[in-house]
């Protein structure tokens, strides 16, 4: 387990994604990757299926990597049992095409193919637990991160790079274009997603559940969906019923989550 | 910062320097500049882990200057510094005034 990892030991690293990337301004893609790449020790091969990252990190003959980067796909690398690990950055929805509903979308949430309208409240559905389907791949270790954590985030890659065979980590990537919110909040955000319970920080490693961080005070979910548009509509009084299902739908999960540790 | 024409790229633009995005200038994206203001920096480097575009300098592990060539101006790292006594040691200025 790696102890005493301080930022100032970890800025005298190497940066292997370099600034000249075309994300958006805010974005939280390449701040998630930046503490991926400082928390390998290892020389590292980047795999990456199309999305934001891939198309605006290497645009014509510019790429921001200096690591060796290919294109890659997921389910089937974890049943083959690849010595790997795969991370996805889920800012929940299809962003790179234009924010189009996607099964990780979260309820409520507004989307360019889920307008919330007098037709429908934006997304009817809840949102697919990617972290739960991927650690039922029976692997190593799964984990769920956040950005504004960097230190558990860290831990958790150097942990996951040190287990051979696939790993896999979820870690929330805010999206501003997406989420209708602002372009300084990235950090706030992914903060009150995991204050919330909202995104919990946890870790399955060989099938023990742990979670690695437990809020003080768990704030109610409305303080994550307040400041983001696309949850907008669920704060007029005749939606009322809709913050109400989300945060059953969060307590579920977190009542799961910490059932599952006490096993 | 001019761009390459289609006779100066390379044949199936085939990216052949690690990290040459570093020749492209972000910083024309930028509405708002951040300013540091030293006194009130506590070194925390907050600033530099969180910013999306590697912009922050950090030498001998000591927060350095802007890279104002890629900074878009997003704001986070301004928002995210706890500065000194109440006193951020970043604020977000608009551009051109
Ligand atoms: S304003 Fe945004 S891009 Fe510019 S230095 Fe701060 S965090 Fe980085
Ligand atoms: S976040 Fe603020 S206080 Fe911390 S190092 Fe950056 S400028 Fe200094």
């Amino acid at each position: 387990m790696a102890t005493g990892i301080t930022l100032k030991e970890l800025s005298k690293k190497e940066e292997l994604l370099t600034g000249g990337h075309r994300m958006c301004s805010g974005c939280g893609a390449p701040i998630i990757v930046k503490m991926v790449l400082l928390a390998s020790d290892y020389p590292i091969i980047a795999a990456n299926a199309t999305g934001c990252l891939e198309v605006s990190t290497c645009i014509s003959d510019y790429t921001a990597w200096k690591i060796p980067w290919i294109h890659q796909s997921l389910s089937g690398a974890m049943e083959r049992g690849h010595d790997m690990i795969y991370i996805c950055y889920d800012n929940g929805a299809y962003m790179n095409t234009g924010i189009q509903r996607s099964s990780a979308t979260p309820f409520g949430a507004d989307t360019t193919t889920c307008p919330a309208g007098s037709v429908i409240p934006g997304k009817t559905q809840q949102r697919k637990n990617l972290t739960k389907i991927m650690a039922a791949h029976d692997i190593p270790y799964a984990a769920q991160a956040s950005p504004s954590h960097w230190m558990d985030l860290v831990k958790k890659v150097k942990k996951a790079l040190d287990i051979k065979g696939p790993k896999f980590m979820n870690v929330l990537s805010p999206c501003n274009r997406g989420w209708r919110s602002r372009t300084d909040d990235a950090i706030m955000l992914s903060r009150l997603g995991v204050e919330t319970c909202y995104w919990p920080l946890y870790e399955i490693e060989d099938g023990v559940t742990k979670v690695t961080f437990k809020p003080r005070e768990k704030k109610p979910l409305a303080d994550f969906l307040k400041p983001q548009g696309r949850f907008k509509h669920m704060f007029a009084p005749e939606n009322e019923w809709m913050l109400k299902r989300a945060q059953e739908m969060v307590d579920k999960e977190w009542g799961s989550l910490l059932k599952a540790e006490a096993k | 910062m001019k761009l390459k024409n289609w006779k100066e790229v390379t044949p199936g633009a085939v990216c052949t320097e690690a990290g040459s995005a570093l020749k492209f200038k972000t910083g024309s994206w930028r509405a708002f500049k951040p300013r540091w203001i030293e006194e009130n920096c506590i070194q925390c480097l907050f600033c530099w882990i969180y910013c999306p575009d590697m912009a922050i300098e950090v030498k001998d592990g000591k927060r350095g200057v802007y890279r104002y060539d890629y900074c878009k101006g997003c704001g986070i790292c301004a928002l995210e510094c706890p500065g000194k006594k109440g006193k951020k040691a970043i604020v977000m200025e608009e551009e051109g005034k």
